[in-house]
């Protein structure tokens, strides 16, 4: 089945701690931007195919320190750079539920390790998506945290202001038990926040027992603007899908975000440009590829990067870099920082009236393997339900709603800041149907 | 980067000329190919960022918090681990391309 699917780019183990932790006995898959001590981790990347991190994340060592053993390291789209998995530098990863479809990206290995049975749980990042998608497209669970409940110290960046670690699992209940692990204020990254300084959120609470399935008296937002352009039969299930949510005693109302017309837009101008500046540290020199080039720094530089990257990676770069150039910075950076200020404040008036925001996960079926390869606008198009989130840095879940033509759709609940335990809860919901 | 390769009815044409400006900023080689295939793509890719152009201007209020906090001396890596993922090292330093 592993080399079926491709689901990882190294099987090797780290033993969890010998305890009786909330993770005993479980197996976790950790997507290879994710440090490991001793163990490579290439994100996907040539650039890194050698690399072996010195220190592993935060992440990591709380989920070994709660007696979870981590099985390997998931394939993902290179540098986490892509919506199908198709773009790493060790070949693409198979969707377990239809292996000539893509598994979503750029998580895919991590979302088909679970899905596939090869782990019980697994680490993913997203940065506009990268979690949920792949959970959306295998048929699993994923939970993209709000930003600031997790630390990032051990993730190799791409665009930081964006992208939290998340889990990935087989159902609520399991994808929140490792939340609840990973969770918590970071001495090392100081974006972290200290959950006991915020108004609202509460320190001692347990993600996993908010999947108790009670959306009795639940007020859900149905916002218009993420079902239009959605493939029929995604629609079809979805809504199916929050009307079994109604006849469980939630509340639907219509609402309008007309803001996030605009989120892709300004998700990719932002992450290309993070990435031009984060992607600059891969210079051959203190780790790395490097090419044989004896010309200058500068033509040494170019070449091991152009050796070393791939074409979306490439491509972002150069997006990135057109974007932040002199006379296109009011252009496209700034103008998308607006619309990155406006989609937040969209969703704070929106979760003045409701709980939490449904929609589908994706607007499309799994692609099939290469369909998108050759046309990067229409794979970024399909970000366009999950990139608001990480805009507004909300929390947000993707939960199997059912099937169309036998394959996996995924509703997504997005909730307040810090309102994990209402997704969470929500979400728990939509599996017991 | 001028401002004239916006052009004035707000397509965003890119050509090749462009394109190797761009990779000479960011520090990436491109093939001949590799150069033509960006520009057909940058164009549609620019041309949709464009709806940019709609957004209202946005009051922006982020709740940035100072967290610095005192520079204290604590273990970091050794040298050698350090050095560790370096292709060409010397002398416990990195050796890099010259430069000039």
């Amino acid at each position: 089945m592993a080399a079926d699917i491709n689901a990882f780019v190294t099987e090797e183990t780290i033993e969890g701690a010998d305890v009786d932790g909330p993770l005993a006995d479980a197996t976790v898959a950790v997507k290879d931007n994710i440090s490991t001590a001793g163990i490579r981790t290439t994100c996907g990347s040539e650039m890194l195919a050698d690399y072996v991190p010195p220190y592993s994340a935060t992440v990591v060592d709380r989920l070994t320190e709660a007696g979870a053993t981590v099985v390997g390291k998931t394939n993902m789209d290179e540098f986490g750079m892509g919506t199908t998995t198709e773009t790493s530098a060790f070949g693409p990863t198979r969707n377990p539920v239809d292996t000539d479809r893509v598994p979503g990206g750029s998580s895919g290995g991590s979302a088909a390790a679970v899905a596939a049975g090869e782990a019980d749980v697994a680490l993913g990042s997203d940065t506009g998506g990268s979690v949920r998608c792949p959970a959306a497209f295998c048929g699993v669970v994923g939970i993209k945290p709000t930003y600031g409940l997790v630390s990032r110290y051990g993730l190799i960046a791409y665009a930081n202001s964006l992208e939290q670690i998340g889990p990935i699992a087989g159902t609520v209940e399991e994808a929140a038990a490792a939340l609840d692990v990973i969770a918590g204020d970071d001495p090392h990254d100081g974006t972290t926040r200290d959950l006991s300084e915020i108004e609202g959120a509460d320190p001692s609470a347990s993600y996993a027992a908010a999947a108790d399935g009670d959306v009795d008296g639940m007020t859900i937002g149905v916002p218009t603007e993420l079902f239009e352009g959605a493939d029929e039969r995604v629609v079809e299930t979805v809504e199916a899908a929050i009307a079994d949510l109604e006849a469980r005693g939630a509340e639907t109302t219509e609402i309008s975000l007309p803001s996030v017309e605009h989120a892709v837009q300004a998700y990719y101008v932002i992450a290309m440009a993070e990435a031009s500046s984060n992607l600059a540290r891969f210079d051959g020199v203190r780790y790395g590829h490097r090419g044989d080039s004896d010309g200058n720094w500068n033509e040494s530089f170019a070449e091991t990067r152009e050796e070393g990257f791939g074409a979306e990676v490439k491509r972002r770069i150069l997006l990135g870099t057109y974007a932040l150039s002199a006379g296109y910075h009011d252009k496209y950076y700034e103008k998308a920082q607006d619309a990155r200020a406006w989609v937040r404040q969209d969703f704070e008036a929106a979760f003045e009236d409701v709980d939490v925001i449904a929609s589908p996960t994706m607007p499309v079926l799994p692609f099939e393997l290469g369909e998108s390869l050759d046309d990067p606008l229409r794979m970024y198009l399909a970000d366009a339900n999950t990139t608001p989130a990480n805009l507004a840095n909300l929390p947000a879940i993707s939960v199997p709603a059912g099937e169309a033509d036998g394959l996996p759709v995924g509703l997504q609940l997005v909730g307040p800041k810090f309102g994990e335990e209402t997704i969470v809860r929500a979400a728990s919901a939509v599996e017991e149907r | 980067m001028s401002d004239t390769a916006a052009s004035d009815d707000g397509a965003a044409a890119v050509d090749a000329e462009e394109v190797r400006h761009v990779a000479d900023l960011a520090r990436v080689r491109l093939a001949d190919d590799e150069v033509d295939e960006f520009a057909a793509q940058f164009g549609d890719i620019l041309e949709y960022f464009e709806a940019l152009d709609e957004v209202p201007e946005t009051e922006r209020e982020e709740e940035l918090v100072n967290v610095m906090r005192p520079d204290e001396i604590e273990e970091g890596l050794s040298q050698e681990e350090a050095l560790a993922n370096a292709e060409e090292t010397e002398d416990g330093f990195f050796v890099g391309p010259k430069v000039s």
